[in-house]
């Protein structure tokens, strides 16, 4: 079988319906949120080190940073798991 | 096993679904139980770019029944003796070390996996603000000292980022906060939409401002959304914004 296209090659454009404008008192860009938001809303892009699982891993970080919730996309298993 | 794995904190956790069902990359070390040559693993690593029929390991969190996965890519790097390093794109499911097993019947000698690293987690990278626990513990602390912003998004990213590949629909601020109660996506609130969303597929819906909403199930595809002037297109699955972050603008049913 040829090389098919992973979906994260996948280009993809945005197509207007109606136009209309956005109220500044209301929200925030993702990139300006108040620092309390930025971390509720936020995602890590760890690098999972070898030896322990990836619920540890998330379980470590949320220790580290005092957080209530957390979640990881995708078990990595652990080595020699 | 090593590499990316991304962690949504807090609030963002409830997209996580976005990222288990995104594709992965690997580079792998598969050890075989005999000699071969370069030639026939060559030849076996390119039969399985294809869909693939794979049931999950002993040792496996999900139901251990037949399913099929896609192999987008398998590229081979190196042999040297038993070792074979190649790398591997593929659909979110798809187990390595069951890949690994199956290669090494087919050539006949068996074969095992020794090392994986992800190198890919849907939108992302290794390359890309991949950062250690060391570097989250050692960042965390600083912040908490200088109290600067800045350092916390040296290794924090927007959730938004994490939904950088499903397809988005953008809405009017009229509509955001209905959403946030759960209603379903209907033809006025939508302002924009990208190409390739097909029915039943997964969408994010954010704001103009680009925050996201919810994600949410199609009924239609991209050009109907452009057309379509009532009625629905989208069911909610995860609603992450909170109520209350955009003014409510509806009318409730009959005065009492």
């Amino acid at each position: 079988m040829p090389r098919t296209a992973p979906p994260w090659e996948t280009k993809r454009e945005l197509l207007v319906k109606a136009e209309d404008t956005t109220n500044p008192e209301h929200g925030h860009k993702p990139s300006e949120r108040p620092v309390a938001e930025y971390v509720r809303y936020g995602v890590i892009n760890l690098d999972k080190p070898a030896g322990p699982t990836s619920h540890e891993v998330a379980a470590w970080t949320k220790k580290i940073m005092h957080l209530t919730r957390i979640g990881h996309g995708g078990t990595l298993e652990a080595l020699s798991a | 096993m090593t590499g990316v794995l991304p962690v949504t904190l807090e609030d963002s956790t409830k997209i996580v679904q976005a990222l288990l069902h995104s594709g992965k990359e690997y580079v792998c070390v598969m050890k075989l139980h005999g000699d071969v040559e370069e030639t026939p693993v060559k030849k076996v690593l390119a039969e399985f770019q294809d869909q693939i029929y794979q049931r999950p390991p002993l040792r496996a969190s999900v139901k251990r029944q037949l399913r099929t996965r896609r192999i987008y890519y398998i590229d081979f790097l190196e042999i040297d003796g038993r070792n074979v390093l190649f790398k591997v794109g593929c659909e979110g499911g798809t187990y390595i070390r069951k890949l690994c097993y199956d290669i090494g019947e087919i050539l006949g000698v068996g074969a095992h996996m020794q090392e994986l690293r992800r190198t890919l987690a849907g939108p992302f990278t290794e390359n890309k603000n991949c950062v250690r626990l060391h570097d989250v513990a050692y960042w965390f602390l600083e912040w908490q000292e200088k109290k600067d912003p800045n350092i916390l998004r040296k290794f924090i990213q927007p959730m938004e980022t994490a939904l950088a590949l499903v397809p988005k629909i953008m809405v009017r601020d009229s509509a955001v906060d209905a959403l946030c109660h759960g209603a379903n996506l209907n033809a006025p609130g939508i302002l924009a939409a990208e190409t390739g969303v097909t029915k039943g597929a997964m969408v994010a819906i954010l704001t103009l401002k680009g925050e996201a909403i919810a994600l949410a199930k199609t009924l239609i595809s991209t050009e109907e959304i452009l057309n379509l002037k009532h009625g629905t297109v989208a069911t909610l699955q995860r609603v992450v914004m909170p109520r209350g972050t955009y003014p409510k603008v509806w009318k409730s049913g009959k005065a009492k």
